[in-house]
């Protein structure tokens, strides 16, 4: 079934002199893991910057949901934004808030629910992103990287979101934990029946969650389908980004697992 | 779509059953709570429960969630409960809520009670006494870092002292110059509009000259100093410290205080004396102005009555007390900036604090000031 959620086309986006996604188009998929890859400073970050909304654009169109976001009213908009959620790479908690009133920063806005509920709700979230209640009363200040990250993600979760994106959600933690974050992504992935649109620079994210892939290399989408094409692709920087030397993170495990069984 | 959720229930014999249908999402989790309670509530002892799901056409982690509470309600009241005819996609997520929130959690919650401002009251009075510490450590620090910076001069931030000269001193000078310049206007206009009444015209050119060159200048420039450059020292330092680049410098082997905080200490004590001179001329400028224009007083008698009302005495009581008015501005503001905690709201808490303690510190200094100098007779 072609459903897609997300569908970008023709998509210009620059700053002053400079064109960093020259006529992008790109569509994303209704329950699939769109992982989204790219060099740095290719513009990964400005196209989900740009889906979101965060970033104006010069020309072509995005729609999300079927709604054309620049041609929407403005509570048109403001009801495809409550249907997504957001995991900044740095996290973006509020840093002046504790981790069980950023979980109900949202809540508290869109839904007229009591406290106990909240309570509840925002502690069994932390708990699905594996961490507990003795959390919730903490600052951002006071966690670590990767717990940054899952209160994060726990927060973008807050509204049960259809699209949540990710921006380099494993980056910054170390590989046991970004194992875990990814089985994390695949697990709410399945049991939310979320779209997740992750960009990410991390071969293992790619391998291991996500079920398509996109390659951004000079402001276009130059490669596009399953692990299996990306492979195969002979664009020079989709090849040597797969089957470069860095690639054999994501590559040679899969060969190792095969000679183990 | 059925508009609102449902949750119809029937008694046979002793067996419950409930049927739930529409949406059990987020969106109408306030309605759904209310359902759940009123049948967690009203439970009479039914020895079995059967919550039929097949109607439910749209579940989240609120649906799911509410399930669960409404199960462990009747569990908790001794009944079997039981969910049939769930959808195959929502069991995955009914699953996951089983384990979640076992444990008792209840937030803390602050109440204000009538004993709260006192208690605040008493906390921020400990905080005083107690805050003085910081500064004090502060003081010696820096004198250390002055110590080894005189005995090899090489190693002081020269560039950096100058840069910070430019932004306090030099880009200040015209803000300072307009607000001294009015003051100066306003004291005229004051004087000459109450000493008229007695005729004591002649009397407001010694009140502007011993005022400004003994009190206002100084004190209006501090006070301006604390407000434009103080609290820009503590947000630098503040988001400095925020983003680890303080942590990184002491790692690298250089000192914090050597680095950061003796050029910007200089820096002031250079930069209030100077201010401290320019605002009291502008100041002086505006009273000759209102002197000449409103108070009808010639030039040469406005500059002849106050070569008799200043002497070099009042200049120089002024201009003594700029430096240390500068070191206690910038030992408040580098000493906050350095307690800056993580957030952002910590980081606004320590600016304010800065300012208002730096301006604090400005006028009790000028109070002790007062009385040393009327004791030595100056």
């Amino acid at each position: 079934m072609y459903d897609p959620v997300i569908k970008v086309r023709d998509l210009v986006v620059g700053f002053d002199g400079t064109q960093v996604l020259k006529g992008l188009s790109l569509d994303v998929q209704r329950g699939e893991i769109l992982g989204f890859v790219g060099g740095s400073g290719a513009g990964k970050s400005v196209l989900m910057r740009t889906i979101i909304g965060l970033i104006p654009k010069r020309s072509g169109t995005i729609e999300v949901f079927g709604v054309q976001m620049d041609k929407a009213s403005e509570e048109e908009r403001h009801a495809v934004e409550r249907r997504w959620g957001v995991l900044f790479q740095h996290g973006a908690l509020f840093s002046s808030l504790t981790v069980r009133q950023n979980m109900q920063f949202l809540m508290r806005e869109h839904l007229d629910i009591s406290q106990e509920l909240m309570d509840e709700i925002a502690v069994a979230k932390l708990e699905m992103v594996g961490l507990g209640a003795s959390d919730a009363e903490k600052f951002p200040s006071e966690l670590s990287g990767g717990m940054t990250k899952r209160v994060a993600l726990a927060r973008a979760l807050s509204l049960d979101p259809e699209i949540v994106f990710l921006d380099e959600p494993t980056s910054g933690l170390d590989p046991i934990s970004a194992a875990e974050f990814d089985a994390l992504i695949r697990t709410l992935q399945q049991t939310l029946g979320l779209t997740v649109f992750m960009v990410t620079h991390d071969p293992q994210s790619l391998h291991t969650v996500c079920d398509r892939i996109a390659a951004l290399s000079d402001g276009v989408v130059v490669a596009e389908g399953d692990l299996g094409t990306m492979m195969l692709s002979e664009h020079p920087w989709v090849k040597s980004y797969f089957r470069g030397k860095r690639a054999s993170g994501g590559y040679k495990p899969l060969v190792s697992e095969n000679l183990g069984a | 779509m059925t508009a609102a959720p449902v949750l119809e229930s029937s008694v046979n014999g002793d067996r419950l059953e409930l049927f739930a249908k529409g949406p059990w999402t987020a969106h109408h989790a306030a309605e759904l709570e209310e359902l759940v309670n009123q049948q967690i509530s009203g439970t009479a002892s039914a020895s079995a429960v059967s919550i039929d799901m097949s109607g439910v056409n749209a579940f989240d982690t609120f649906g799911a969630w509410l399930l669960e509470r409404l199960m462990r309600g009747f569990r908790k009241a001794g009944s079997n409960a039981g969910i049939v005819g769930l959808n195959d996609n929502y069991t995955g997520l009914l699953h996951e809520m089983s384990d979640v929130n076992q444990s008792d959690y209840t937030p803390p919650v602050t109440r204000w009670t009538l004993a709260t401002p006192f208690d605040r009251l008493g906390r921020n009075a400990e905080d005083l006494v107690l805050g003085i510490g910081p500064f004090v450590n502060m003081l010696g620090a820096v004198g250390t870092a002055l110590g080894r910076v005189a005995l090899r001069p090489a190693t002081f931030r020269f560039t950096s002292m100058v840069q910070q000269f430019d932004r306090v001193c030099w880009q200040a000078i015209p803000i300072v110059l307009l607000i001294t310049f009015l003051i100066g206007c306003i004291i005229a206009q004051q004087g000459f509009f109450h000493f008229r009444r007695f005729g004591a015209d002649t009397y407001v050119v010694d009140m502007v000259g011993i005022l400004v060159m003994r009190e206002i200048g100084v004190l209006i420039v501090s006070i301006m100093v604390a407000g434009r450059s103080g609290s820009s020292y503590t947000a630098e330092l503040g988001a400095m410290k925020m983003r680890e680049e303080v942590d990184a410098l002491r790692t690298m082997g250089f000192d914090p205080v050597e680095v950061l905080i003796l050029p910007r200490l200089l820096a002031l004590i250079v930069a209030v004396p100077v201010l401290t001179f320019l605002g009291s001329m502008a100041a002086l400028a505006g009273g000759a102005i209102v002197a000449v224009s409103y108070g009808g007083m010639s030039p040469e008698i406005f500059i002849e009555r106050l070569r008799d009302a200043i002497s070099i005495t009042s200049f120089k009581v002024g201009l003594i007390k700029a430096p240390f008015m500068a070191l206690a501005i910038g030992l408040v503001a580098c000493t906050e900036g350095l307690r800056v905690k993580g957030s952002a709201e910590s980081l606004g808490l320590k600016t304010t604090d800065s300012v208002v303690k730096a301006i604090f510190m400005v006028i009790v200094m000028d109070g002790l000031f007062a009385i040393f100098f009327a004791s030595i007779g100056m």
